[in-house]
């Protein structure tokens, strides 16, 4: 018969353990416990960004809203009073953490220039200047006031707007405000799709 | 480092008495694993891995949707997936969430050399110091569930707290929180069989499951987690859940009436030790990462 | 949702279809869990493959892709034969009693088509899609299609003919029997692939409830994108939803049709517009042949048909004052009675520019700029190369998002050569922006609450908060056409009253959204009064001279003079029914289940004591329960006022007349565009008859001599979108794509689990690891052996493991096809044809 580790162990053992009575005393102190992480951290209530359940985040921050303090996440977890998920988190949410705190994020605004094969920094005032400035050109050159039969259509059909599902209503209504106001008519959203 | 509330009613390689035991009226906790609810959607291992702040690891596609193959030492929640086909043609999935089963009579603290390296709270919850741990690893050998994993940098054994951090404070464990079907309940030992057995007979009687039932293993005294099976005549078909769970005879035999032996084996397993470490060499990071493993079929 | 997701505990039945709660709504999915466990409930799981939830499910049925309308059709045949319906609530409920013209025609009669087909031009007139009736009413209630300019149409009539017999062969409710008697369990055995035994088994346990037509029970029909991604997904829904009706389950705890929608405010951007062919609120936007707002508004505003002796609230009949309000809110002062509230400044739809034809237009150098916020539209497909070979024709691209995305790195997409990135002038901007901690603001959620959320912490880096990138870009434009600039009135008319116009305030955008009284306001019957200035406290206060404002009709309610409802906190729940009044806040006016009138039979007492959710109260002569009524609070029983408030008929529609659905009036079964087999209910029309392809070089599809597998595309619950791939512990959980096969198929090509295959359809290819698993099996389709996969789309070229270079860097829907369904205009990400080979 082949020993394995795992009898070999189990015969190690009888002798191991024996260390005890021999009076090789470790000096055991209190078992000691964690310190609760969260007992001090602050607690926002968030929603989280994913499925539409919507289920209740306390977002858990370092710091007493002290003004010296930047908050930094030390924890997410539900909030049990949200009647739909009632503290409970699925995989995605209860990671959110690593969401909050990831080193992927884009930090600084960046363009790619055409025929370019890398991304460049640029300032926020430059790269929001151009936008401006190319929507505004893009729209006096096409802007549509009248179709074939003459009908006013007022319209911009050459700027379309893409927008996502895991942003705020307010965020949604103010797009949806300058969008129309411009006459765009690509206006989408991921939940077309 | 605070000093908790719980007070520890057995510990491992103690010399006389143990300080806590039998000084303070408490409960006994128990999660309760309800594996016919369970969708396997590893919310639990998510949130045991948030709280505990435990390092990122690899993990490879295996042909399967289970995380990896067993525990690690830095992932103590793992959800097992298993495809088994019914005598009748029908497929069920069975998802079993694996993890310390803090059982009453822990074989990993049995086995444990070290003084209060592994302790057992009045509350139940078996608790590993990894300060006084000596890394021989014998827990590993002691558990009848596979449970306690070793950190090849540190040699330091690691496994499932029960979130004691959260229940000294009288929070539920991550895990539990976290769990969106409510297969994870927690309470008193007590509560936890009143509402096991309840299930079980529900899906008895409602569901079509005649051998449904409640896991709680009598060889290791009773377990800190109990589970509802949709058969509890073979968990085996949950992962490999072992029928009759039992300290090994090993251990058994030296905390019993073998206990002087050990005085003379000790010297044998500690050149024992040696001549497993120069046999298989330290624990490598590849055997704690990767273990192609299919689910099925 | 009609319902909502803690309601779902109150069911006795689940019949869970196009989607996979279990994986994808794991939190909501506990409240159908509480309802196994606490009312012993069944939970039925139809899916192309064994999900995670088919294992917790009591029955699961494996059915191939997009064939569901058979299965549903199925259920509604076997519900009519067995006395499985609800008699009284289909009598008074729906227009089940209605007789519709004699001139319509069923498909059967009619070569696979409802009548009025015109072959050439791939649409319907729909003029016989009507109910019969005397005088005819002086304009259509239902507004046309929303592609081409719509024919004009007749109108419904004002008085409805009807036989509350149901014998009328010429009733909804016999037209409904014929049309469905073709769906025979042997029919859908050939269709679906699943055997006529177990088809069989699944429509007599969800149809159980009705047993002998008792009304105590109630049952749910639970969907996502399973149904709705399809070349018919809209009359899927329609067919649960016909079915629902049929078994009386619509506005009743624990009943209704529940859509499960994907992501955190999917429900709020849809109410608030961000699409086409709508304004906030639902309303439908102004065509060219709107020669003013009052001919917009008598197009868009229903006149009630019903019959005679019956009432009907026809709530939309107040289009009028949810559209001035709403222009008054766009444009203030600027917006006049004389200048028909502004109408010249919205700009006139009268063709598609959904989701397919916007990259349609850019691949045909119509679009010379997109702005994408969170809006990952590469990944996202279908046919993510025309997509990339769409955006190198654009001029310029503005990317707003938090992480590295395929947007917006298209130019350096796997398989671009330095030479050819060269060749590409597309400017692109990658703005970063502030994640979901970093700000606050509402998200309405599936079932249609609103909650209120907390900054957290600030904004790192430079990046900024989206709301304030949106107002910055917009003021500087506005700057630019101070100067001058083509038509720039609706740009400088604006409303811009936020405190801090370069980073509105949301909350003081939510207010705007509720609307506020412009002049002094009574109501006439309370003598209630509102001064000008104050928040409205709903939207039954809104005009139609101006004299108040509101950005979204049914948003109205959220933010009163109160204070924010949607901050609203308090979580108790009186009735134990899982209404939450106190939390939050939901559309509309608070009402947590819709049409909850219906859970009342016609004397207004509830079919079910021990689920009361509203009743009619004999003493105050007013509806009152533990929801907030659906209903016209003081209308009394006897007056037979419909409970479907939003309908022109007041009942629930099993028929759908005239415009309301571009496809029939009845849902009829038809293969997904790419299929497998001829459609075995007519072999000469097999597909949607007005479902047809765009015609770029990219736009290519498949028939099954080169593709003869099925192929649905799927989320896993470990994964969000394209998004996850960012987080390490997301990462860890399911590190790598893969491809879902049958263990039946993988052994026939010699694949085992953990090999790499590869995927293609007409389109493209796709190459993965794969899943060999014993949860799909192989098919019966019309007597043919057929396969299906699945694969999970979680993945592109940006991402933790793609940036490890551990992935092959591909899309999944590299493969999906450009088809859209004709309503919704969602494409087909679902039952493509694929072929497999070994990679």
């Amino acid at each position: 018969m082949q020993a394995t580790r795992r009898d070999f162990l189990k015969f190690t053992t009888i002798g191991g353990a024996a260390a005890a009575i021999f009076g090789f005393d470790l000096e055991p102190a209190y078992a000691q416990l964690r310190v609760l992480k969260i007992a001090r951290a602050n607690e926002t209530r968030s929603t989280c960004p994913y499925c539409a359940v919507g289920c209740g985040t306390i977002i858990y921050t370092i710091g007493d809203r002290a003004k010296n303090v930047t908050p930094q996440v030390v924890h997410v977890e539900g909030d049990p009073d949200h009647p739909t998920n009632r503290g409970t988190l699925c995989p995605k949410g209860a990671s959110l953490e690593q969401d909050i705190l990831n080193d992927r994020r884009l930090l600084k605004p960046q363009v790619r220039r055409p025929g370019g094969t890398d991304w460049q920094d640029i300032s926020w005032d430059q790269a929001l200047d151009e936008i401006a400035q190319k929507v505004k050109d893009t729209r006096d050159q096409t802007f549509i006031e009248k179709d074939g039969k003459g009908n006013t259509v007022n319209r911009l059909e050459t700027i379309a707007w893409t927008g996502g599902c895991t942003d705020t209503n307010e965020f949604n209504f103010l797009v949806v405000k300058t969008m129309r106001a411009l006459g765009v008519v690509h206006l989408e959203n991921q939940a077309r799709v | 480092m605070s000093q908790a509330t719980l007070r520890v009613q057995k510990m491992s390689g103690h010399a006389g008495s143990v300080p806590g035991d039998d000084a303070q009226r408490e409960f006994t906790v128990c999660k309760l694993i309800d594996t016919t609810t369970c969708i396997g959607c590893k919310a639990c291992e998510v949130a045991c891995m948030e709280w505990n702040d435990l390092p990122f690891g690899e993990t490879v596609f295996d042909n399967t949707y289970q995380t990896m193959p067993e525990t690690r030492w830095n992932y103590w929640n793992l959800i097992l997936f298993n495809e088994h086909e019914k005598e009748d043609g029908s497929l069920m999935w069975l998802m079993r969430k694996n993890q310390c089963m803090h059982c009453a009579e822990p074989g990993c603290l049995a086995a444990c050399p070290a003084d209060g390296a592994i302790v057992q709270y009045t509350n139940g919850i078996v608790d590993f110091q990894q300060a006084n741990c000596i890394g021989c690893g014998y827990c590993i050998t002691g558990c009848p569930f596979d449970i306690p994993k070793m950190n090849p940098k540190t040699n330091r054994v690691f496994k499932c707290t029960l979130c004691a951090d959260r229940v000294s404070e009288g929070l539920e464990p991550a895990c539990i929180k976290s769990c969106p079907t409510g297969c994870l309940h927690f309470g008193s030992k007590e509560d936890m069989k009143d509402l096991a057995e309840k299930r079980a007979k529900q899906l008895r009687d409602d569901y079509n499951f005649p051998q449904a039932g409640v896991y709680d293993p009598a060889g290791v005294g009773g377990t800190g987690v109990v589970y509802v099976l949709h058969d509890a005549t073979r968990p085996e078909l949950y992962g490999g859940l072992p029928s009759n769970p039992s300290i090994p005879w090993s251990v058994k035999l030296w905390k019993g009436p073998l206990k002087w032996l050990g005085n003379v084996a000790m010297v044998g397993g500690l050149i024992g030790l040696f001549v497993h470490y120069l046999r298989f060499g330290p624990k490598s990071r590849e055997d704690e990462d990767i273990h192609p493993r299919g689910e099925n079929p | 949702m009609t319902n909502g997701w803690v309601d779902m505990k109150n069911t006795d039945m689940m019949l869970i279809m196009g989607g996979n709660p279990a994986e994808n709504h794991p939190c909501g999915f506990k409240w159908a869990i509480e309802a196994k466990r606490t009312r012993s409930a069944k939970m039925i799981s139809v899916d192309p493959r064994f999900t995670r939830t088919s294992a917790v499910a009591d029955l699961f049925c494996q059915i191939r892709a997009g064939t569901d309308i058979a299965f549903l059709g199925g259920v509604i045949k076997y519900a009519i034969e067995n006395n499985r319906i609800a008699k009284d609530y289909l009598i008074h409920f729906t227009n089940a009693a209605f007789v519709v013209e004699g001139d319509f025609k069923l498909p059967a009669d009619t070569d696979g088509v409802f009548s009025g087909f015109d072959a050439e031009r791939h649409s319907y007139n729909r003029a016989s899609w009507n109910y019969s009736g005397g005088k005819p009413a002086q304009t259509a209630s239902t507004a046309a299609g929303q592609s081409a300019a719509p024919p004009p149409l007749p109108p419904l009539p004002e008085k409805v003919d009807y036989d509350l017999t149901l014998e009328n062969p010429n009733c909804v409710f016999q037209l409904l029997k014929k049309h469905y008697s073709r769906y025979t369990p042997e029919m859908v055995e050939r269709i679906t692939g699943i055997p006529k035994e177990e088809f069989q088994k699944a429509a007599e346990l969800y149809t159980s409830i009705r047993k002998d037509g008792d009304m105590k029970k109630a049952g749910t029909i639970i969907y996502a994108v399973g149904w709705t991604q399809h070349s018919f997904g809209t009359q899927i829904i329609r067919t649960a939803a016909m079915l629902q009706l049929l078994l009386g389950n619509v506005g009743r705890a624990g009943g209704g049709v529940n859509a499960l929608r994907g992501h955190s405010n999917i429900q709020g951007a849809t109410d608030m517009a961000g699409l086409f062919d709508s304004l906030p609120g639902y309303l439908k936007v102004p065509t060219p042949a709107d020669s003013s707002f009052d001919a917009w508004m008598k197009r868009t505003t229903p006149t009630t048909s019903k019959p005679a002796p019956w009432n009907s609230w026809n709530y939309y009949s107040n289009t009028p004052k949810f559209t001035v309000s709403f222009l008054k809110t766009m444009y203030g002062d600027a917006a006049t009675k004389q200048n028909g509230w502004a109408y010249d400044y919205l700009p006139k739809v009268d063709r598609d520019y959904s989701w397919t034809h916007l990259w349609d237009n850019m691949y045909n150098g119509l679009i010379k700029g997109m702005f994408a916020f969170g809006m990952n539209g590469v990944a996202i497909g279908p046919d993510s190369k025309k997509n990339i070979d769409a955006l190198k024709k654009a001029e310029f691209l503005v990317v707003g998002e938090i992480y590295p995305d395929e947007t917006s790195e298209f130019w350096r997409s796997p398989g671009i050569s330095q030479d050819e990135m060269k060749q590409i002038k597309t400017t692109v901007y990658r703005l970063p922006c502030a994640g979901f901690a970093e700000k606050d603001g509402s998200f309405t959620n599936s079932a249609r609450w609103l909650l209120w959320k907390n900054a957290a912490v600030p904004t790192p880096g430079e990046c900024r908060l989206d709301q304030a990138i949106v107002a910055q870009i917009f003021l500087k434009v506005r700057e630019l056409y101070k100067k001058d600039g083509k038509f720039p009135d609706p740009i400088l008319k604006l409303t811009w009253g936020y405190t801090d116009p370069k980073s509105p305030s949301l909350a003081e955008v939510l207010k705007e959204l509720n609307g506020k009284a412009l002049a002094d306001l009574e109501d006439p019957a309370t003598k209630a009064q509102i001064k000008a200035g104050q928040q409205l406290p709903g939207f039954a206060w809104l005009k139609d001279d101006g004299t108040t404002a509101c950005g979204n009709w049914i948003y109205s309610g959220s933010f009163t003079e109160a204070g924010n409802q949607t901050a609203r906190r308090d979580p108790s729940d009186p009735s134990n029914m899982g209404v939450h009044p106190g939390w939050g806040w939901s559309w509309p006016a608070n009402r947590r289940v819709l049409y909850n009138r219906a859970s009342c039979d016609v004397d207004g007492k509830p079919w079910d004591a021990t689920r009361r959710q509203i009743w009619w109260n004999e003493g105050t002569e007013k509806w009152v329960g533990n929801d907030v009524p659906d209903f016209k609070a003081d209308s009394h029983p006897k007056d037979h006022m419909g409970p479907f408030i939003m309908n022109a008929e007041g009942v629930g529609r099993i028929f759908a007349p005239l415009g309301a659905f571009a496809d029939g009036p009845f849902p009829e079964y038809y293969e997904p565009f790419e299929s497998p087999i001829q459609n075995p209910l007519h072999p000469e029309r097999t597909n949607n008859p007005v479902v047809t392809g765009l015609k770029s070089a990219d736009d290519k599809y498949g028939t099954v001599k080169d593709y003869p597998v099925v192929c649905t595309t799927f989320r896993l619950t470990e994964h969000y979108h394209y998004w996850t791939k960012n987080n390490p512990m997301n990462v860890q959980l399911v590190p790598e794509p893969f491809i879902e096969m049958g263990a039946e198929m993988a052994n026939e090509m010699g694949i085992r689990g953990g090999e790499k295959v590869k995927v293609s359809s007409a389109r493209g290819e796709y190459i993965a690891k794969a899943m060999v698993t014993k949860r799909i099996k192989a098919m019966m389709i019309d007597g043919k052996k057929t396969y299906q996969i699945g694969i999970p789309f979680h993945w592109g070229y940006r991402g933790i493991a793609e940036d490890e270079g551990k992935t092959e860097r591909m899309m999944v829907n590299l493969l999906t096809p450009t088809i859209v369904d004709p309503n919704a205009h969602t494409p087909e990400f679902k039952g493509f044809l694929v072929k497999v080979e070994k990679a």
